[in-house]
C-alpha cells in the first residue's frame, strides 16, 4: 500500500528539512549536468571524494542539475550546518582541497569563490545569489528546482510543492484542467507556438481507450539546450506535467522521446520514472483514484527531423524517421495510428505550477499574447553564456546585456542567431526586440526553442549561414523533394559565395528558392527560408561586398581578401 | 559475433522491441551493427532485412564497420562556430591525418564531426570516448589527442 500524499509530504518535508539544515552531516552539491561535465564536473565529484577521505570529514555529495550560471561552471554548492547555503563558481579539482580545509575544517567561506548565498542569512562579501546580474531579471518557473534540489530525489521535488498540481488535477475534471491550462494561454515552445490548452482540447475529444502524450526531448537544434537541461535537473516537473496531460486528454500512455547518445538525461530521467511507480504516481490508480496512466522512454537516433512530430512518431514506432503528410493530424491518427499529442519538455514543464497556482497565475505574466517566461540559451561571443528564465517582454537586449554581460574582450556585438539553424540571422541593431512569440517573429528572429547565440565582429554572416545550410541539407530527411534537392542546391550556392564564385542575383537566387522550399512537406524545408531571408535583409551588404566585390568584410573566407 | 547479437537480441524479447530500438542496443553495446545483426533484427521484430538496413542508413550515427579505439566527436555547431570550433576542428582533423569523418589508419582514433553537443554554453566543444570537454583550443584538443594515441 503506497503512502497517501500527505504522509507523502510530510515525509519529504522532513528530508528536505534535513538536507537544508546540513543533517546529518555538510551537503555537496555539485551540477553535473551536460555542460558542468563539460567543464570536468565529474573530476570536482571525484576531486571532493578525495578531499573529504583525506580529512576524516563526513559529507554528502549529491550530483545536482543545472542552476544556469554555465559561465561559472564547475558549479558547486555546500550547505553547512548553521550556515546559509552558498553557490561557488569555477571549482576546479585543484581548488577542492583548499576549499574543504577553509571552509569545512577552519569554517572560512571563502567568499572570494562564491557566487552568492541563498535565502535570508547573511556572509560577509557574499551577495544574495538572486541578486546577481545573471540572474536578477530572472523568474524561475520551469527552472525552478534546477541545481537547487537533487535531481534524483522525489522527495526534493515534493516538498517544492510538487505533485500538488496533478493532485489538484484529479480533483477536477478533464475538461476543467483543459480549462485551466487554456485560461493560462500557455503557448507550445517547441517551436510553432501553438497554443496548449487547444491541442489538449483536440486529443480529449479523440476516442479512445488507448491514446498517447508525447513528450519531445529530441532537441536537435545547435544552440539550445534547455530541454534536456531540464530532465537532469528536475526531470519530475516534465514528468508530472504529463500525468497532468495524461488525466486532462484521458490518455492511456506517454513516451518521453531522447536521442540515445543524451546518457545521462536518459538515466536520470528513467530513475524519476521508477520513483513515480514505487509512489504511486504512475501506473495504475494514480494517488489512489481510477486514473491510471504509465510512460516510458522512446530512444531516438541521430536525425534532426526525427523531431518534426510526426517524423517523431515514425521513430517511436521503429522506423526512419520520415515526416507523414497531414492531416490526418496527430490527435486523429498518431503513434500505433492511435490518437497523440506532443508536446515539448518546456511546454509540459510548466503544467504542474499552472495547476498548482492556477491559470490566471501564469496569465499574469508575460505580454499580451506570449504568457509566461522564455526559457533562454545563451551562447557564442558572451560573457555569460548560460540558461536563463525571464518573463516574456523581457527585451532581448536586456537578456543578453544584463544577464549574459554582452561580448567579450571589448567586441561589438554583430548578430544574434535565434531559434535554432531554422530561426532567423537579426543584427544587433534589433537587440531592443522583446522575448514574445509574435514580436520576434516580426523581426525574423523566431524565439523557437530558445537557443540564442551571439556573435561579435569577427564572425562573417555568409559563413554562419553556410554552417546553417550545411546542416540544413545534411539533415534534410529526403523524403520530399523540394527539401532534399533544394537544400543541396542553397548550400551550393552559399558556398559559392563564400569562395568567391558568387554572381549578381545570388541573393535573390536563393530567396527564390527558399521560397520554393515552403512547398516542402514538413517545417524542415517549409523554415528553411528564415536564415536566408533574415541573414539577407540586415546584412545585404555584406553579401554584396562577397558577390560583386569579392571581399569577405570580416575576413573570414579564405578565397576572398577583406580589402577585395 | 554471433553469440554477441544474440546476446542483445535476447535481451530484447518481451519489450516490444522496434527495428530502431533494437538497433541502437545493438550499437551500444557491440560499437557497431555486424552485419549478422540485420536478418536477427529482421527475426526478432518481424520486418524485412531490407527494411532493417533502410533504418541503418537513416540515422547517421549507425555504423556497419567497427569504430577505432577511441571515439572522438567534435561539434561544428554555431555555438561552437563563433567561438572558435573552426580553428579546433582544422586541428583535430591535421593531428589525426583525416580530412572528414573516419577512422585513422592504425584504426586507433574514429572521429566524427556532431552538430551540436548541447554544451553550446562551453563552447567549442569536443568529446573522448564520450567525455565531453569544453571551451577547448587547438592546443588543448592537440594535447588531449595525442594523450589518447599514446593509451
Ligand atoms: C525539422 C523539425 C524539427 C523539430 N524538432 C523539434 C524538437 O527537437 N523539439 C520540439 O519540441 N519540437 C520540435 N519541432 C516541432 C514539433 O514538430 C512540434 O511542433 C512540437 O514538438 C510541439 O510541441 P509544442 O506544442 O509544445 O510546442 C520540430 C519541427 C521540425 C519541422
Ligand atoms: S553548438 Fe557546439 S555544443 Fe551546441
Amino acid at each position: 500500500m503506497p503512502l497517501s500524499f500527505d504522509e507523502l509530504q510530510q515525509k519529504a518535508q522532513k528530508e528536505w528539512e534535513a538536507f537544508q539544515r546540513a543533517a546529518p552531516s555538510t551537503r555537496i552539491l555539485v551540477g553535473t549536468a551536460t555542460c558542468g561535465r563539460a567543464a570536468g564536473a565529474q573530476n570536482v565529484v571525484e576531486a571532493f571524494r578525495k578531499a573529504l577521505a583525506q580529512e576524516g570529514i563526513h559529507a554528502l555529495i549529491h550530483e545536482v542539475g543545472c542552476l544556469g550560471p554555465c559561465y561559472a561552471e564547475p558549479i558547486v554548492d555546500i550547505i553547512k550546518a548553521g550556515h546559509p547555503r552558498i553557490t561557488y563558481g569555477n571549482i576546479t579539482p585543484e581548488i577542492v582541497p583548499q576549499l574543504v580545509r577553509d571552509y569545512l575544517i577552519n569554517d572560512n567561506p571563502r567568499a572570494d569563490m562564491a557566487l552568492g548565498i541563498h535565502g535570508d542569512g547573511k556572509i560577509d562579501g557574499i551577495p544574495n545569489l538572486f541578486e546577481i546580474p545573471f540572474f536578477k531579471l530572472q523568474m524561475r518557473i520551469a527552472l525552478r528546482n534546477s541545481g537547487i534540489i537533487d535531481p534524483i530525489n522525489i522527495y526534493h521535488y515534493i516538498a517544492n510543492g510538487g505533485y500538488s498540481g496533478l493532485k489538484k488535477a484529479l480533483e477536477m475534471t478533464s475538461e476543467q484542467v483543459v480549462a485551466e491550462v487554456q485560461k493560462s494561454g500557455l503557448r507550445g515552445r517547441g517551436g510553432a507556438a501553438f497554443p496548449t490548452g487547444q491541442k489538449w482540447q483536440f486529443l480529449l475529444g479523440a476516442p479512445g481507450p488507448t491514446k498517447y502524450i508525447l513528450c519531445n526531448c529530441e532537441e536537435g537544434d545547435p544552440g539550445a539546450f534547455n530541454d534536456k537541461a531540464i530532465l537532469e535537473s528536475d526531470p519530475h516537473t516534465l514528468l508530472e506535467g504529463m500525468v497532468i496531460a495524461g488525466y486532462a486528454t484521458k490518455a492511456t500512455n506517454g513516451y518521453v522521446f531522447i536521442r540515445y547518445e543524451h546518457r545521462e538525461v536518459i538515466r536520470r530521467t528513467q530513475m524519476a520514472i521508477n520513483q513515480m511507480r514505487e509512489f504511486g504516481l504512475l501506473g495504475s490508480n494514480i494517488l489512489g483514484t481510477s486514473f491510471g496512466f504509465d510512460i516510458s522512454i522512446a530512444l531516438t537516433g541521430e536525425s534532426y527531423v526525427s523531431g518534426e512530430e510526426t517524423a517523431l512518431m515514425e521513430a517511436i514506432e521503429g522506423k526512419r524517421a520520415m515526416p507523414r503528410p497531414r492531416p490526418p493530424f496527430p490527435a486523429q491518427v498518431g503513434l500505433w495510428r492511435k490518437p497523440s499529442n506532443i508536446n515539448n519538455v518546456k511546454t509540459l514543464s510548466y503544467v504542474p505550477e499552472i495547476l498548482r497556482r492556477g491559470g490566471e497565475w501564469y496569465a499574469g505574466i508575460g505580454t499580451e499574447r506570449s504568457k509566461g517566461t522564455a526559457i533562454v540559451c545563451l551562447s557564442g561571443n558572451i560573457n555569460r553564456p548560460g540558461l536563463a528564465e525571464v518573463p516574456m517582454g523581457t527585451s532581448l537586449k536586456s537578456a543578453i546585456e544584463e544577464i549574459g554581460g554582452g561580448a567579450p574582450n571589448g567586441k561589438q556585438i554583430k548578430l544574434l542567431q535565434t531559434g535554432g539553424p531554422l530561426g532567423g540571422i537579426i543584427s544587433a541593431s534589433q537587440i531592443e526586440v522583446p522575448l514574445d512569440f509574435d514580436a520576434m517573429a516580426g523581426k525574423g528572429a523566431i524565439l523557437g526553442s530558445g537557443g540564442i547565440i551571439v556573435a561579435d565582429e569577427r564572425t562573417c554572416v555568409v559563413e554562419l549561414l553556410k554552417i546553417l545550410c550545411t546542416f540544413i541539407y545534411e539533415e534534410s530527411c529526403g523524403k520530399c523533394f523540394p527539401c532534399r534537392i533544394g537544400t543541396a542546391h542553397i548550400l551550393d550556392l552559399v558556398k559559392d559565395i563564400t569562395e568567391g564564385r558568387g554572381r549578381p542575383g545570388d541573393t535573390e537566387r536563393l530567396l527564390a528558392m527558399g521560397e520554393t522550399l515552403t512547398s516542402s512537406l514538413c517545417g524542415h524545408g517549409q523554415l528553411t527560408i528564415s536564415p536566408i531571408r533574415s541573414a539577407i535583409n540586415y546584412f545585404g551588404d555584406e553579401f554584396k561586398a562577397h558577390i560583386e566585390e569579392k571581399r569577405c568584410p570580416a575576413g573570414v573566407c579564405k578565397a576572398l581578401g577583406r580589402q577585395g | 559475433m554471433r553469440e554477441k547479437v544474440e546476446k542483445v537480441i535476447d535481451s530484447m524479447k518481451g519489450k516490444k522491441p522496434t527495428i530502431l530500438s533494437a538497433l541502437l542496443a545493438i550499437q551500444e553495446e557491440i560499437g557497431y551493427i555486424p552485419k549478422e545483426a540485420i536478418p536477427e533484427v529482421a527475426g526478432l521484430v518481424g520486418a524485412s532485412a531490407n527494411e532493417v538496413y533502410g533504418v541503418i542508413t537513416f540515422y547517421t550515427h549507425f555504423r556497419l564497420e567497427p569504430p577505432g579505439e577511441h571515439f572522438v566527436e567534435v561539434c561544428w555547431g554555431p555555438s561552437c562556430h563563433v567561438c572558435g570550433g573552426k580553428e579546433v576542428m582544422d586541428a583535430v582533423l591535421e593531428e589525426l591525418g583525416l580530412s572528414s569523418d573516419g577512422t585513422t589508419k592504425d584504426k586507433k582514433l574514429t572521429l566524427k564531426r556532431t552538430s551540436c553537443a548541447a554544451a553550446c554554453a562551453q563552447g567549442p566543444v569536443i568529446s573522448i570516448d564520450h567525455n565531453l570537454r569544453g571551451r577547448m583550443t587547438p592546443e588543448k584538443a592537440r594535447e588531449m589527442l595525442a594523450r589518447v594515441k599514446s593509451r
